[in-house]
Parts: structure tokens; sequence; C-alpha cells
């Protein structure tokens, strides 16, 4: 089932200017996303992952190319960062329902439908607590939930799951992969981790060492819904070596 | 248990400390021989009290130094955090200003309190100006730092979601800046009663300063007393108000 893409990124390239001719971070990237499609940008730190990502958001300028969004030129966009970024002087239910605030939607219904996501992201009997009373992974939770509220038609992940331990980071991953499903959002992520790209993404593209190219685009073709046991399988293995040696 | 934890948070020492001072005062005045108008006993200072409360003057003269205080403060506040928030967002304004605004730091207030006098009479309109200029810097310096440190993640994070100016302002930078800019509030409020009483013994007819110095041009020592004594709980009226907004509006630190 081919459909056609809502955004198309052609030949863009990013410079950073500094002391000698400008920092190349990213050179030449092409690439489409379907709607409800979960593509994963894999690459080491350095090769400009978060800088397209800044881009896609409308955060940072490109130096050369076109971002096109098909049906829109201004999409909604939803984006959970590195860190939580919550907002420390307002409680979970506060900090989620923000981009409903900001589009002067009325209190009732702001507070109805952030509570719906609090069910979703599973914080039910959090509504009132501060951020710095939530662990990582509570707190990542309150933000995946605030990036899904205004019902974005972009969902950008900035290495969510970076800065939680192994364990917490794998079990976020099945979460994530239930939201995705219940939600039905086109999802671009960049990580550095294979194992979190196969587990979540329909298609892994590869970005090369800065300035970054993309190296390898390689379509995840695992069943879905997903869990854990996947990991386990001949065929995740064959995926993540290839995965593996193309970053090498 | 009630009674226990009611009892518990009497602060008990405090208040054995003050009943101390207040005997030493007492011993020292009687059996120092030191003359009255020099060190007037507690028992003098609290008659010069009632006596000042009942025929109203005291009220009044507190009542105008507060008025004083508080439009003073409210300008000062007001000015302060405008210019503060143009200096933290604009380097090159922060470099046209700066020398003025550490020149300005570095005139004590109390060499050109006559100055203002001068110029704006002996009226209340010179008092709350130099109430304002008091405020005015820790005030200023509290909000160029506290918008400053703003993280720019959070900028991100409000741009993502296309935030307006006016958005960002309110649901972010305000918010954030809040508690480096009540801890500004709560030293301009004390400087603030400073500003107040230097303005008044300077040039006054009315005030707690000139009560003070009417109490001082008489020899009427307790009646200085007294109105020290109303100074201290003004400031202290003050310091309370801030920390009541910080306890309203800082919720979320504790």
């Amino acid at each position: 089932m081919k459909s056609s893409p809502i955004l198309t990124v052609e030949n863009l390239s990013v410079v950073f200017p500094d002391n000698n001719g400008g920092l190349r971070a990213l050179d030449d990237i092409s690439f489409e996303v379907c709607p409800r499609d979960f593509i994963c940008f894999l690459g080491p730190s350095g090769s400009g992952k978060t800088t397209l990502l800044r881009i896609i958001a409308n955060l940072l300028r490109p130096t050369t190319g076109k971002i096109n969004f098909i049906r829109n030129q201004h999409p909604q966009i939803g984006m959970v960062f590195q860190q939580s970024n919550l907002m420390p002087w307002r409680t979970v239910m506060d900090n989620i329902k923000l981009p409903l605030e900001l589009e002067g939607m009325g209190e009732n219904k702001a507070r109805l439908k952030a509570q719906e996501m609090i069910e979703l992201v599973g914080l039910r009997g959090f509504e009132d607590s501060w951020p710095r009373e939530l662990s990582g992974g509570m707190a990542q939770r309150v933000a995946i939930a605030r990036a899904l509220i205004h019902d974005p038609d972009l969902l950008l992940l900035d290495e969510p799951f970076g800065s939680l331990d192994a364990i917490t980071r794998e079990r976020m991953w099945m979460e994530l992969s239930h939201i995705w499903q219940a939600s039905q959002k086109t999802v671009i992520m960049v990580t550095h981790s294979i194992n979190e790209s196969l587990f979540l993404a329909d298609r892994v593209l590869v970005l090369t060492q800065r300035p970054g190219k993309i190296k390898l685009d390689l379509k995840v073709d695992l069943p879905r819904p997903r869990n854990d046991d996947i990991r386990y399988t001949p065929h995740f293995g064959r995926l993540a070596r290839k995965l593996r040696e193309t970053i090498e | 248990m009630m009674i226990k934890n009611f009892l518990n948070r009497i602060p008990w020492l405090g208040i054995l400390s003050l009943i101390a001072g207040w005997l030493a005062w007492t011993l020292i005045s009687r059996f120092s021989g030191l003359p009255r108008f020099i060190l007037p006993s507690p028992n003098d200072v609290w008659l010069s009290f009632i006596k000042s409360l009942m025929n109203g003057t005291l009220l009044y003269h507190t009542a105008i130094t507060l008025i004083e205080v508080l439009l003073g403060m409210l300008a000062g506040v007001t000015f302060a955090t405008i210019v503060g928030y143009a200096l933290a967002k604009s380097r090159t304004l922060e470099k046209i200003l700066s020398p003025y605004l550490v020149a300005s730091q570095a005139i004590p207030i109390v060499a050109i309190a006559p100055l203002l006098v001068i110029w704006l009479g002996g009226g209340i309109l010179s008092k709350v100006l130099i109430c304002a200029l008091i405020v005015f810097f820790p005030v200023l310096v509290n909000t160029v730092v506290g918008i400053r440190a703003v993280p720019s993640a959070l900028y991100d994070l409000m741009h993502s979601i296309r935030a307006t100016r006016w958005q960002i302002l309110i649901k972010l930078e305000v918010p954030a800046a809040l508690p480096v800019l009540l801890g500004g509030l709560r030293v301009g409020a004390t400087l603030s009663v400073i500003g107040a009483i230097v303005g008044e013994l300077v040039n006054a007819q009315d005030g707690l300063g000139y009560l003070l110095q009417l109490g001082d041009f008489q020899y009427d020592t307790s009646m200085v007393y007294v109105a020290v004594f109303m100074l201290i709980v003004l400031a202290l009226m003050l310091y309370g108000m801030v920390t009541l907004l910080e306890r309203k509006f800082l919720k979320w630190q504790q």
C-alpha cells in the first residue's frame, strides 16, 4: 500500500558558520515521508541528526535545499526532546495542556483532553504532581503526552529515551509502540541505538559521520504489533547486523 | 498531640531573648544614671507610643511613609522590569546603557537626595522618586539575570508549538524569571524604607522621618524610639508581603 507522501525533503544541506569556511553538518539529504510512517534516523553523534530534526521543526533554516509539507505549509508539530523539557512551575496536567492553551482552547475542554492523554501514557494519579517529583521515565511520558495533545500532523522525537537507564528505555519502547499504534501519527525519530530504531521504525535511514549523508534506507519488515521477543528473532539479528556494518 | 505540636511551633528561644533584652534595657536605664533624653526606659517609650497613637499622629506619619514606599516600589519595579527585560534581550542596548547604570549605582542615594528635594519640592513626590531609584537597581539586575537564565530548550519547545512572542513572555519568561525577580523585590522592599526616610530627613512636613527629626530637635528621645520601631515594623511588613507572594507563586519550589 503506497500512499502519497506528506513531507518531502530535497537536497538539504546545512553549513554552520565558523572561522574556517563553515562546518558542514548535513550534506545533500533527500527523502520522503508518507502518512503514518514511523521513520528513524540512525547515526553516530555528530552526524547532524538533531540538526535535521530542528530544521523539520522549523527551529533552524537549512543553508540550501527545500522542505515541502504537501498538505499545508505550516503543519502542527509535536516534539519530544532529549530532556523532558517540562516547565517546573507547572503540574503534570498543566504541562500537558500547554499546547492547547496556546491554541486558545477553553480550560474545561483542555483539561478533558489532557486527562485522556494522561490515561494514554499511563500517568493517572499524577495529574497534580510537580515535574521534580517524577522519575526520568515518567517525565518523558509527560513530554510525549504534551507532544501529542494538539493532534499534530507530525511527531518529532529527538533521542527521547537517551537520558533513561537501559531497563526503563526498553519499557518505553513498548509504550511508545502502543501509543503510536493507538494515535496513528506520522513519526520521525532520531537515535543512535540500532535496537531502538529496529524495534520502533518502519524505515531506518542511516546517516554518516559529519557531514551527515544518507548512506542506507532500510525497510524494517518486522511484523506488528511488536513485543520484546522480536528482538531475539534471526531476522531482527540480520537487520541489526546490516545497520551495524553500514555505520562502521 | 495537637497541643504538643502547637507548643513546638512557638519560637521559645526568640521570645526568651526578647524578654531578656527588655529586662536588660529596663535595668540599665534605671541604674546607669543616664538622663532620660539619652536613654529612655522601655516604659517611657511605651507611654510615648500610646500617646502618639491616641492623638493620631503616629498612624498619620506611618501612613505617609508607607504610601511613599509603596508608590516608590511600584514605580521602581515597573520601570526596572521593563528596562531589565529590554537589556536582557539586547546586548547592544546593554552596552549603550551600562555606563549610566553603573555610574548611577556609584552615587550614594544620600548624596543626591537633597538635589531631588530641590527639584521636586518637599512633598511626597521627591520621596517616591528616591524610593523608586533605590529599588530600581536590584530589581533591574535580577530581571536581567532571571530572563537570561531561561533555558534555551524551553524556547525551542515554545517555538515548536508555534507560540507567539506574547505567549512566550507570559507562559515562559515571566514564570521562569519570577523566583529571581522576587528575590530582587525582597532586597528592594527593605531598601525602599531607607529611601523614604532619607528623603524625609532632608526636608519634610510629615512621615516617620519627620517624626524622627522632630523628636531629635525637641530632645524627645522616646519619640525617636517610637519612630524607629515603626520603621522596623514597616520593613518587616513589606518583607512579609514579598514572602507571601513567594509562597503563592513559587509553590512548585518547595
